[in-house]
């Protein structure tokens, strides 16, 4: 029997990435392809009251301009398909693209951008949490009364996931420990930007040359945008020129796509790497109150985390994020009272996507401060509070899930031994497969 | 003054989507020569899902890796995985490639168990070959099978597809979703200098630690432990596009403004450990776990910063900025 799993061995197509030879969707090149710029809001809340494309059809070099107007299908995408492809009127973050400007290169295409006549009626944005979800804050989202995401049909504003009786637990821990953790946006910086060609092929089909994250999620976003079932799609993916997250958001096949399929010829559109960095979705921002109860021996009895997560102006991936972050945001310990309230806020910033590590990253990061804190509070060394706490086979997390296969004590164990730092025996002689 | 601390953190990185329902699917075509296609539907964005991919499908199929070529680029054939996100690939992809593998092994077994006449039973595939035990006359090596196939107007193409568990929903009072696809755990040690007239922290050195169940290719999991590190260097110590949050002022437009770290920021001395513990739900006890590598180090370094000034500092990132303002408050 061969035995590969398990051995080191070298990159497949690993050679091609280092030596610059692998091709990416940016080398694809076809003649006659046209180049696409994006005419993006100015203000962060806005109402367009005039849109005039005149002086832009006179620019040389311009092909034409694609608006709302021209999407075959639905003028819909995203993940909770709450997504303008072009947002033809309530603007609700600066960046969001409301048209396009397709170009026989780049520079023509940027030329007949600037040479839109844009009248916009700028509106009061709202950018903190805390204040967007006062009665009275700018709504980010029109047509609704809150800027707090519903999870349900119900309207529940505030995901709960709870175990056992977090107020019970406080009351009987002898120490409570608090701490809030603010955590920042940040961009997935991937080598690659945004970029998309687009084309019909001798057979009639849309072909789209895409570095997606997840073709085939993406593929049914698509499809309904452009009015053509999945075998009219000839969706060419595989190879990411660096993900990090920021593949999982369609920031260009929707629009090259429909270029395409306007002006009958193969589109690339591509962010320049200020676009990119400057308007599109990103790791959102992220707010945590830690109320933890723990026992003079070190066991924690009790975990109460409110979680504000910031998720821009449209849902991107963030219901979901906040109730991944939630599940987890206890850490790895068996805590016997859990209480999650998770909450997800509009404002008026570009959407707030996944990125490495996405959302758990945010929790764990609050959860594993406030251990050390917590083994301060107590005096206790932070190994031997984690020791104490740490899941074994058969504990539960917070949504009740049972875990198996645990391996914290033997992580902490190696990493302890690398670092030269001696655990007492009692540690070393504890195993996650009993407690 | 210059001050150094020493920390530790613990965290744990899950794999595959909540609430499951995520599947993967892979199929494995027998090319006329009896080398092998692995078709996928699977982003290779650097992680390394090609390479992992084509080491189980070898052990699948027991023929030597370089009979294996991987096609994820195949676009509307390819098969469908929900996605390279969630760290899902290395939980569930192996599944649908072995049973894609045994699927194959099935047809092409029962095939050779007709040209031969033999119950199918009768017929074992190993070392690159179909052949019937004591009988040296049925024997053939894959390029005959290969041709052999082709030759009798068939085709021979293995599928498979596999996901954790059905989607789920939380429950709407408790809020439980019990499903969970595995989780792997990640402890690192971090010992810092923090610059408290300038506000500067350096990291001098970082030791992370994966339990991920089974290091499929130990070279590619040091490369995303160290690799990793990076996101997570930028999300403790400098990285935000509104760095005055949740002020829109000073929102970040370009690269001079939003510091990625380099190697030059990397520290001076970083190790990396695996241990493993199997996990009962990935093929070889193998689960995902390389985005906790930027998780692990942003705690401990924080922590470190504590134990090297006595101030807890829980806006995150610690640009000079915030340090400063925090060690005068």
């Amino acid at each position: 029997m061969t035995e590969y799993v398990g051995k080191p061995m070298p990159r497949y197509q690993g050679l091609g990435e280092v030596t610059g030879t692998a091709t990416y969707v940016d080398d694809v090149q076809y003649p006659g392809m046209l180049y696409v710029k994006v005419l993006r809001s100015p203000v962060a809340r806005g109402t367009v009251k005039g849109l005039d494309f005149s002086d832009t059809l006179k620019v040389p070099g311009v092909v034409g301009v694609l608006t709302a107007d021209d999407i075959p299908g639905v003028n819909i995408y995203g993940v909770y398909g709450d997504q303008l492809v072009l947002n033809p009127q309530d603007l609700r973050y600066k960046g969001e693209p409301i048209a396009a400007v397709v170009g026989r290169d780049e520079d023509a295409a940027q030329a007949g951008v600037e040479a839109v006549k844009l009248d916009v009626e700028e509106l009061t944005p709202v950018f903190d949490m805390f204040e967007a979800m006062k009665p009275d804050a700018p709504i980010v989202r029109p047509g609704t009364t809150s800027n707090l995401f519903e999870y349900d049909e119900q309207g529940t504003t505030t995901r709960i996931i709870k175990l056992g009786d977090v107020e019970a637990g406080l009351k009987e821990a002898d120490h409570i420990v608090e701490g809030r953790y603010i955590e920042a946006i940040q961009d997935h910086a991937a080598m690659e930007p945004q970029v998309s060609v687009a084309l019909i092929d001798d057979a009639g089909r849309l072909t789209i040359h895409t570095h997606s994250q997840c073709l085939n999620y993406h593929l049914a976003q698509l499809c309904p945008v452009f009015g053509l079932s999945q075998s009219k799609i000839n969706y060419l993916g595989g190879r990411v020129g660096g993900g990090y997250g920021g593949k999982n958001e369609i920031n260009c096949d929707h629009i090259a796509g429909l270029a395409a399929l306007k002006f009958c010829a193969p589109v690339k559109y591509r962010l320049t790497r200020q676009e990119d960095l400057a308007y599109t979705g990103k790791r959102g921002a992220w707010v945590f109150d830690y109320k933890t109860g723990v026992m003079n021996d070190g066991r924690i009895v009790a975990s109460h985390i409110k979680e504000y997560h910031d998720s821009g102006a449209y849902c991107g991936f963030s219901p979901y994020g906040t109730e991944k972050c939630g599940m987890f945001a206890s850490g790895p310990y068996n805590i016997p009272n859990i209480l999650i309230e998770a909450n997800t806020i509009f404002t008026n910033r570009y959407p707030s996507i996944s990125m490495r590590g996405y959302s758990v990253l945010n929790g764990q990061v609050a959860a594993d401060v406030q251990m050390s804190r917590i083994a301060e509070k107590l005096g206790m060394d932070p190994w031997e509070l984690r020791f104490i706490n740490a899941w074994r086979d058969g504990d539960m997390g917070a949504s009740r899930y049972v875990v198996d296969g645990v391996g914290a004590l033997e992580a902490m164990k190696r990493a302890a031994g690398m670092a030269g730092i001696e655990l007492p025996d009692k540690l070393l002689q504890m195993s996650s497969r009993s407690r | 003054m210059k001050k150094r601390g020493k920390a530790m953190s613990l965290v744990l990185h899950p794999t595959g989507n909540k609430g499951a329902g995520d599947p993967s699917q892979a199929a494995i075509a027998l090319r006329p020569d009896g080398t092998f296609t692995l078709i996928i539907g699977t982003a290779d964005l650097g992680q390394g899902s090609n390479t992992i991919l084509r080491q189980f499908a070898a052990d699948a199929l027991d023929v030597p890796i370089e009979n294996i070529s991987v096609n994820n680029q195949a676009g509307n054939v390819a098969p469908i995985c929900t996605g390279s996100f969630a760290s899902r690939v290395t939980l569930i992809d192996p599944h649908a490639v072995v049973n894609a593998a045994d699927d194959l092994k099935d047809k092409v077994v029962n095939w050779a168990a007709g040209m031969w006449e033999v119950a199918p039973e009768a017929v074992t595939w190993a070392d690159n070959s179909v052949f019937v035990e004591g009988d040296e006359e049925k024997t053939m090596t894959m390029t005959e099978v290969g041709e052999g196939v082709v030759g009798s107007a068939e085709l021979m193409i293995g599928t498979g597809a596999w996901y954790p568990a059905p989607f789920t929903e939380h429950d709407p009072e408790t809020g439980a979703m019990e499903s969970v696809g595995a989780i792997s755990f990640g402890c690192a040690v971090v010992e810092v200098e923090v610059d408290t007239e300038t506000g500067l922290i350096d990291v001098l050195s970082v030791i992370q630690v994966w339990e991920l169940g089974k290091a499929v290719n130990p070279l590619t999991c040091k490369q995303q432990i160290n690799g990793g590190l990076s996101v997570g260097l930028g999300f403790a110590l400098a990285e935000s596009c509104h760095p005055y949050y949740p002020d829109a002022a000073h929102a970040v437009e370009h690269l001079t403004d939003y510091y990625v770290p380099t190697f030059a920021d990397y520290p001076a001395e970083i190790s990396h450990g695996i241990e493993e513990v199997p996990h009962p739900a990935g093929v070889k006890g193998a689960k995902g776990f390389s985005e906790g590598s930027s998780t692990v180090p942003i705690s401990a370094i924080i922590s470190a910063v504590h134990d090297a000034t006595g101030v807890w500092i829980t806006e995150v990132p610690l640009t000079p900025e915030v340090v400063l303002k925090a060690l005068e408050a």
